[in-house]
This record gives C-alpha cells, structure tokens and sequence, in this order.
C-alpha cells in the first residue's frame, strides 16, 4: 500500500482568498494518517490536520507548511441505534452521518449550514446552528475524542479523562494535535421533516422581537436579513421537527454544480442588491407556515456544489461577528449602516440569536448574543476597510469574531475577544500549526 | 417475473478505494458483503464501518488472493458465510514497475498472475459457484483497465494483463448467455483518485472519484453489456487512441 507521502500543491479555503503551495497527506486510514503526522514532525512551518475546505479563511490552511487531508479517513467505528450514540473517524462527513442516522431516527444534535464537513472540522470549529439557543454548540454533545499528539502518542480525551485538553480541542482549530476519531450523541427525532413558519420583518427592533417571542417556543430559528435596507428589513424563519412524516427521506445529491468562476463583476453592488430585493419580495409573498424535509431547511446551499465560485477568482470574505445583547440591537444597526455607506453589501446576511447555553471550548465562537454573518466579495483594499470599521464596532460592544470564517482578524482583537486565549495557546501541539495562528501569535 | 436482486455479494481485493466505495453503495443498500482481502485489521475496520452504513453482514475473509492454492475451498467459505453467493466483484489488481518489467521477466510475471492469471482463476470458478445462487441475475464483475486497450510503453505489461482480463470475461459472457442465468460483466475504469494513482498529478477533468467509479460498477452489476468503461466517455477516448496509426502514437510519450 502507498505510504501517506506529502505533496507540493497549492491549496485553498472556501473564500478562496488565500492560495498558498503547501505540502499535502491525503491518508486512508488512521494509520497513514499517524505516519504522515511522524513524518511531518519536522516541517519547519508545521503541519495541521484539515478536512473539507469549508472554513473560509486561514484557519485550515498551512501556506508553505503541510496539511494533511483527513476527508479520506472516513469510517464508521459504531453506532448504537438504541441510544444514538455514534463513534466515527474525523474525516466522516455530516453528510455520511445523516445518511445512516436519519433512517434511524436520530439527528445531529445541532448543524451548520453545510453538510460538507467533517466531523473533525466541525469539533475543531465548536460549529453551532439555528438551534443554538436549544443545544448550543455541537462540542456539547461529543463524548470522546481519539487524537494524536506529537509529544505523547495518541489518547483518548474527554470532559472526564485530560478535560483541559478536550476543552482546547473542542474548537481548538486543529492546532491541539491530530483528530483522528470522535463520538457523538445524536438527537432523536421523530420525522425527517421540518414545520417551518417565515415571518417578514421591516425592521431590526422587530428582529429582536421575533427572536425573543421564538426562542422558547422554537427549536429553530433564523434569519436573512437585507443588508441594503439601514432598518433591517428581512426574513424571520423558525421551525420545529415535525410529529409525522417519513423519517427515511434520503438526502439529495447536489443539483447543481457551479463549473467554473464567475467573472469577478458578477457580483456587484447592483446585482447583490437586486438579489437581496427579490428575494426580500419572494419571501414575502411565500411568508406563511409549510412543511419541508431538513435538508431544505437546513442546507439551502448545499444544493449548488461549489457556490463559493460564483465570487469570481478573487474569492471572498466572511465576516462572523457576535455581540453581548445588551448592546445588540445598536450594534448591528451600526454594523448595516457602516454597509450601506461603504456601498458594499453582502449576498447572504444572516442574523440569529445565540442563548445562555454555555460553549465547552476555550475558543468556541458562540456567546449569548446576536450572531452576524456577511460575506463580501474581495476588492482588496476597499473591503478590507469595511471591516475594520465593523472590526470597530464589534470591539466596541465587547464582542468577538469567528476565526472559521476569518483571514484578517487582528491579533489584539482576538486576544480580547477571546480571554482564555493564553490557556488555550499552552495545549497547541508543538508540531501543529495554521495561517491563522501564525497571524494570532505574531508579534 | 419477480426479480430476485443481488443481495449477496462478494468482494475481491475489499481494501481498494474503489471497491470500498463500491462496499458502502451496496451497505446503503442493506446487502450482505463479504470482504476479501490480506489485512486482517482494515478488512475489520472495514466491516465495523459497512455494518453502521446498513449492510445486512459483512464477514471479512484473509486470504491472498494471488498466492491462494485452494481458491474453490475459499470460495465455498465466503459463500457459507454469506448463506448464499449472488455477485462476485473482483477489484484487486496491481500496477507494477513497468521499467522493472522491460528487462525483469519476474516482474513481468508478477504483473500478469496478479491482474490476469488469478483474476481468471477465481471467475472461472465464480462462474461454477454463482449457478446457485437464487437472485434472478447472478453476476461476476470484474474491474479492467483501459490501459487494457492499446499497449503503451508506460505500462504495457500492466495493459496486456488487463486487456487479457477483459477478453476472458467477454468470453467467458459469451458462454455463460447461451445458458444462463449468470452474467459476466468488465468494468474498464479510466483514471480514479485511489490510493493506486496517489504517486500521480491528480488534476484535470479525466480523474474520477472512487465514488464515481462505484456507480458504473453498480450499474454493470444490474445491466449492460459484457464491456462497460467508466466514466463511460472513455470508451470514446481508447477508441481514438486505438486508431491512432503507429507512426504517429510511436512519437507520443504515454
């Protein structure tokens, strides 16, 4: 069999931003993997365990050091279709989760907005979902971890057994060893469909209203939000797994594929802009209560393979941002203003509530707040002024960004974003690395 | 007539990418797999995996596929294991060193028993233990190469096999139409993203995921003709390159 070797590539995130020849593992098994993090063990830029590409910055990349591609390391360890409990290898995707557990009957216990990821990524990045105000985040619900480390071999981690290290793993960005198998503790449910209501909303103050009204009385809750409009106009979207219906409804495969770039003025101020109408006005006049499978109201842009190409060769930028409530509602109104007057604006904005749940990660994103989501199309300098005046006013309320979704975060504001940072940055492996860690520890 | 499908399905060489990606279509599917192979704790792993992603039982069988003297014995074990035998895929095949080949008759020999002489051992014998089977189209598969369809320098004795391999099934479905019920299927696969061609630039639109490859393998087990190449526009690609003239393909570097 082929030895797990290294090879000279280049290799991106999803924003596309950054490309950068790195040297790159693509194991099959746990074992190469193990021999491919030896080998790497004197890389002098240092190697970093990645997955399927769909952070957006520098947090899953290595430039001019070694990733090793963990989407290939994909069993299936167990699964006791009694209690949920699954245990599979990091490069399992939540695609291949939810195709043997959702016939089960169980769930994620909660999800991002793709499905394209891997279980490692997801443990790696805290990930959260439109049910964060209800389960938090997915590192609530991991039991163990398998993962390897440089200095000690690999073991087997928990909140019981080295809880420190499992709480600087669990969205530890890969940088606290090798990830090589996880368990989780599915949710059970009793359909596969989902009883959604869409609700309109002309203004962020009704935004926050809907939140408050939802969020004891629904799972679910979402929303899109017209970055155009300095009032906040958008969609409030909130839902329930329903009673009945078929629990065996199979994902789908991606519909559509986008084949190559767009052109870089694809997407611009006016056409982002007339989307965001349309789609105010579609949803609008479909506002109302429906019944729809999960993968609908869950993964809307998992359907279009390779989404991220409709930005142009120049890719683009994510900016995840979230803010106590008690400076919420200023905040974000500030945020959209600061959007409308750079004349930018984003092609999704999503806004959602975060609850009182308590994240287990020392670097885990979410916090009780109102979470921000922006994607803006990369013009270089010009977009990177915006956010640092987002930057401002983020800072300014006591909030904190994503590093998933970053390339530019400025060290100090991850620093005071992120109080147990110096903790955290004691169980970093001492032979892992990314881009992004490098930016945060530079000094 | 009601068709009886393939539920009991054995697989030759299991720890190949394509066939694994080929094990979890059919587990999705709840048939019961039998696993083929050297390493005892992949094969294992393997299992645990299949059993999770719905196959009805995956037993894993060691055995050396191209050194095995007693091939009919292990047979009838994997078919005991199985209650039953309805499909037998045959992936397991071996790229070999070419330069070694140009001078090395034993690497040439060993390139030829591996993808050829066992492979045709084990089909012929295939051939007899499928006549059991209960489901309405029992069926031997095996994976060739397009490499099969013209001899190139770059890997020619690796080709000669391969083609040979895809003779032999396509005689071998000639025969078993005239009686029935069993057919016999080759699969010619262009290039895959597998562990094999992991020592290979990768990039460009005739690289297929194992997942790809997988599918036409699925769709040969339950119809098709004696020869299916996957992806299927390869069969257009070797045919260009079959009528090449000679002193033309004799100045390309394949």
């Amino acid at each position: 069999m082929t030895a797990a070797l290294f090879r000279e590539r280049e290799w991106q995130s999803w924003g596309r931003v950054v490309r950068a020849p790195h040297r790159v593992a693509e194991p099959i098994t746990r074992t190469e993997a193990a021999t491919a993090f030896k080998e790497a063990a004197t890389e002098p830029r240092g190697v970093l365990g990645v997955g399927l590409g769909r952070s957006y910055g520098d947090s899953n990349l290595n430039p001019d050091g070694a990733v090793i591609d963990m989407s290939r390391v994909d069993r299936f360890l167990a699964f006791d279709r009694e209690t949920g409990l699954m245990r599979a290898e990091a490069g399992v995707s939540l695609w291949d989760i939810l195709a043997v557990c959702v016939p089960a009957g169980f769930f994620l216990p909660t999800t991002p907005g793709a499905r394209f990821v891997t279980l490692g990524g997801a443990i790696a990045n805290d990930v959260h979902g439109k049910n964060h105000h209800a389960a938090g985040t997915i590192g609530r619900h991991i039991r163990r971890i398998g993962i390897l480390r440089s200095d000690r071999d690999a073991i087997e981690i928990s909140a019981d057994k080295e809880a420190d290290l499992f709480r600087a793993t669990i969205g530890g960005l890969g940088l606290t060893g090798l990830i090589l198998w996880a368990e989780i503790a599915l949710a059970p449910i009793r359909s596969a469909m989902i009883s959604q209501e869409t609700i309109p909303f002309a203004s962020l103050n009704e935004f926050f209203a809907l939140a408050a009204d939802s969020a004891e009385r629904f799972e679910h809750t979402v929303a899109w939000i017209d970055c155009f409009d300095r009032r906040g106009r958008g969609i409030f979207s909130r839902g329930d797994w329903a009673d009945a219906g078929s629990r065996l409804a199979r994902p789908r495969r991606r519909g559509l594929t986008v084949p190559f770039d767009a052109p870089g003025f694809a997407l611009n101020p006016v056409t982002v802009k007339a989307f965001n109408e349309a789609y105010f006005r579609y949803n609008r006049r479909s506002a109302g209560r429906s019944t729809v499978d999960y993968d609908a109201f869950f993964y809307p842009l998992d359907a279009i393979g390779g989404w991220n190409r409709l930005y142009g060769r120049r890719g683009f930028y994510q900016y995840q941002s979230v803010v106590p409530f008690s400076d919420a509602e200023e905040a974000t109104g500030a945020m959209l203003a600061a959007i409308a007057d750079a004349g930018e604006g984003s092609f999704l904005a999503v806004l959602k509530t975060f609850g009182a749940k308590p994240s287990p990660g020392l670097l885990s994103f979410p916090a009780e707040g109102v979470t921000l989501a922006l994607d803006f199309a990369n013009r270089g300098e010009r977009t990177l002024k915006l956010m640092q005046r987002l930057d401002a006013i983020v800072s300014a309320s006591g909030g904190r960004l994503y590093p998933a979704k970053d390339g530019r975060l400025p060290p100090a504001m991850f620093r005071a974003g992120y109080p147990e940072f110096e903790t955290f940055a004691r169980h970093v492996d001492p032979a892992c690395s990314s881009g992004f860690w490098k930016r945060m520890i530079a000094t | 007539m009601t068709v009886v499908p393939q539920r009991r399905i054995a697989i030759l060489g299991a720890l190949s990418g394509v066939a694994e990606a080929t094990a979890r279509r059919l587990a999705a599917d709840g048939a019961s797999v039998a696993l083929v192979g050297r390493r005892a704790e992949e094969l294992a792993a393997l299992a645990d995996d299949l059993k999770v992603r719905g196959a009805a039982k995956a037993s894993t069988h060691v055995v050396d596929l191209v050194d095995e003297t007693d091939k009919p014995a292990r047979l009838a074990e994997i078919q005991e294991a199985l209650g039953g035998l309805d499909a037998i895929l045959l992936f397991y095949g071996v790229l070999g060193d070419q330069a070694k080949a140009d001078t090395d008759p034993g690497e040439a020999y060993r390139i030829i028993s591996v993808n050829f002489t066992s492979a045709a051992e084990w089909m012929t014998i295939g051939a007899t233990a499928l006549q059991s089977s209960e489901a309405s189209r029992p069926v031997l598969v095996a994976v060739s190469s397009v490499a099969g369809d013209r001899g190139r320098r770059s890997n020619y004795v690796y080709g000669a096999a391969k083609g040979g391999l895809a003779i032999f099934m396509q005689g071998l479905a000639h025969r078993l139409a005239a009686q029935g019920p069993v057919r016999a299927v080759v699969v010619k696969l262009g290039f895959v993203k597998t562990a094999m061609t992991a020592h290979l630039n990768r990039s460009g639109p005739l690289w297929a995921e194992p997942d790809d490859a997988a599918g036409a393998i699925i769709r040969a087990m339950q119809t098709g003709g004696p020869i299916t190449y996957a992806p299927w526009f390869w069969r257009w690609i070797m045919l260009a390159i079959r009528v090449t003239p000679a002193q033309i393909f004799n100045k390309v570097n394949l």
